[in-house]
């Protein structure tokens, strides 16, 4: 049997008396493309924070490649973190620093590659997901939020990550530009050959981009399977969410006027 | 039901759980101080910031100090026929005391509330998250070249302001108080000592050391959107000057009670 390139196992975390993560469990092959979908609040960032080792849980088991990386510090943590590439919902560019550098400060600072030649690196990256050179010398904050997009998965791809995260690719984007970057999302994949995980609640971006599916509810797992088996999953919990319906088991606590 | 023992139990808890995280956050900080990699052209980009930018406010700051100082000791010194004594006790004033706590204030203002804010924005806008994902930790990229640079750039802001606040003092004594030019600066120059300057450079330093820490601390665990910032900034400010006045009583306890 294949060791899954990464895996969770009975991961679970709370905040206060909030549960967040209730023992998830979860695996993604190499190369496979997992989309977690599931509401907002339902704990789907703070499982991508607890690999990514920005929160600590407070059981189970995240291994990569086969080996255990919870409480992972100094050089090991930098070590398995540069197996990770990320696209942050927002962007998360740096604001002080010009586009090029944005996407190639991976390159310079935790590789420590010349200046030089992280540039040709990320000017080769932002032609990849289809800007030219001249957006390389702008700032984030002149960018459009599509751009912005861009640049962030240019950085996320720029040190040719084995395993890279998606936190609401499409979010804030027009359906039109959420398919470019849907379809930016799937080539770079294909080309690097990686493995993802990308959590979202937009399901023309899901089906776009997964080989496999999970639904997460209240911190657990309830549905896994292929992306063909969605749509006939016999779970009433995703039966709701696909079809966007406010009546069914997920409830809302939002109050009626 | 209300239970005043309860009530100073919980805030108790929570000032000495604050002041714990505050003690991690300074070892973890300093830790990254003393240990390479360094990030040398982050460290001068801050100390511009924190130096040649203050540079206005600080001045102008020693200047007004140093020329109100000259008229009320001349004003207060005059009715015991002390008037002699108002170029000594500007220039000790100004180097022990008020040079190093007014430039503390006054860069605390800016300095504090800029990098709180800046953090802030970081932290909320997920920046620092992406800075751990690119392996580089935000302590050695962001916290400690602030520390660094504000070390080391106080005491010189403070030096300066010395220099500009006993030069206020001397334009109001020999231009309104009619003191002589040249005796003015003897007797500036004749009652100074080094431990006068040097304390006050001693203090500028530990201020500094103080006013990021706090504006690095506040901005690092800004919670929320625009409005977790502006408490970030507003506490980072509120901190670091209360911190500063406290660390001014026992510096100087240290340097001048012995």
């Amino acid at each position: 049997m294949t060791t899954p390139k990464l895996k969770l196992q009975g991961v679970a975390k709370h905040f206060g008396h909030k549960r967040v993560l209730d023992g998830i469990d979860l695996e993604v092959g190499k190369g496979e493309s997992l989309v977690v979908i599931g509401g907002s609040g339902t704990g789907k960032s703070v499982m991508l924070k607890c690999v990514l080792g920005l929160i600590r849980p407070d059981r189970g088991v995240i291994e990569v490649d086969g080996e255990n990386v919870v409480g992972l510090r100094g050089f090991a943590k930098d070590a398995y973190l540069s197996k990770f590439g990320m696209l942050f919902q927002g962007g998360a560019l740096f604001d002080s620093l010009k586009v090029w550098q944005n996407v190639a400060f991976g390159l310079i600072q935790g590789r420590g590659m010349k200046r030089t030649h992280a540039k040709e690196i990320a000017i080769d990256k932002l032609g990849r997901v289809g800007l030219n050179a001249d957006v390389g010398e702008l700032f984030p904050a002149e960018l459009s939020g599509g751009m912005q997009k861009r640049v962030a998965l240019a950085r996320a791809i720029a040190s040719e990550p084995e395993i890279i995260f998606f936190d609401e690719p499409t979010t804030g984007l027009d359906p039109i530009m959420a398919d470019v970057i849907n379809d930016l999302i799937v080539e770079c994949v294909r080309d690097l050959g990686a493995s993802t995980l990308t959590i979202t609640h937009d399901m023309a971006s899901a089906r776009k981009i997964a080989d496999k599916v999970a639904m997460i509810y209240k911190g657990h797992i309830i549905w896994h399977g292929s992306k063909d088996e969605v749509d006939h999953s016999g779970n009433a919990f995703v039966d709701q969410f696909i079809h966007g319906r406010a009546d069914g088991p997920i409830t809302m606590d939002v109050l009626k006027p | 039901m209300y239970n005043p023992l309860a009530l100073v139990g919980r805030a108790t808890l929570s000032f000495f759980a604050s002041a714990g995280r505050l003690a991690l956050f300074a070892g973890n900080g300093v830790q990254h101080v003393v240990r390479p990699p360094f990030y040398l052209a982050l460290v001068g980009r801050q100390m511009i910031s924190i130096g040649y930018f203050s540079l206005p406010v600080v001045g102008l700051t020693a200047l007004f100090t140093g020329m109100v100082l000259a008229l009320q000791i001349y004003i207060g010194s005059s009715r015991f026929n002390a008037e002699s004594a108002v170029a000594t006790i500007v220039v000790i004033g100004i180097t022990r005391e008020l040079g190093p706590v007014l430039s503390g204030l006054m860069v605390a203002g800016r300095v504090s509330a800029a990098m709180a804010a800046e953090l802030g924005t970081m932290r909320v806008t997920e920046q620092i998250d992406a800075l751990t994902t690119l392996s580089t930790n935000p302590f050695k990229y962001l916290v400690a070249p602030r520390l660094i640079a504000a070390t080391i750039t106080m005491p010189i802001l403070v030096l300066i302001a010395d220099i500009i606040g006993v030069m206020g003092g001397y334009l109001v004594g020999t231009a309104k108080l009619g003191f002589n030019y040249g005796s003015y600066l003897k007797s500036t120059v004749d009652f100074l000592e080094p431990m006068d300057v040097i304390s006050g450079l001693v203090k500028a330093a530990v201020f500094g050391f103080l006013l990021a820490l706090m504006g690095c601390y506040h901005g690092y665990h800004s919670k929320g959107g625009a409005q977790g910032v502006g408490a970030a900034t507003t506490n980072a400010v509120v901190s670091a000057s209360v911190l500063i006045l406290a660390a001014n009583y026992l510096i100087t306890e240290m340097f001048f009670t012995s």
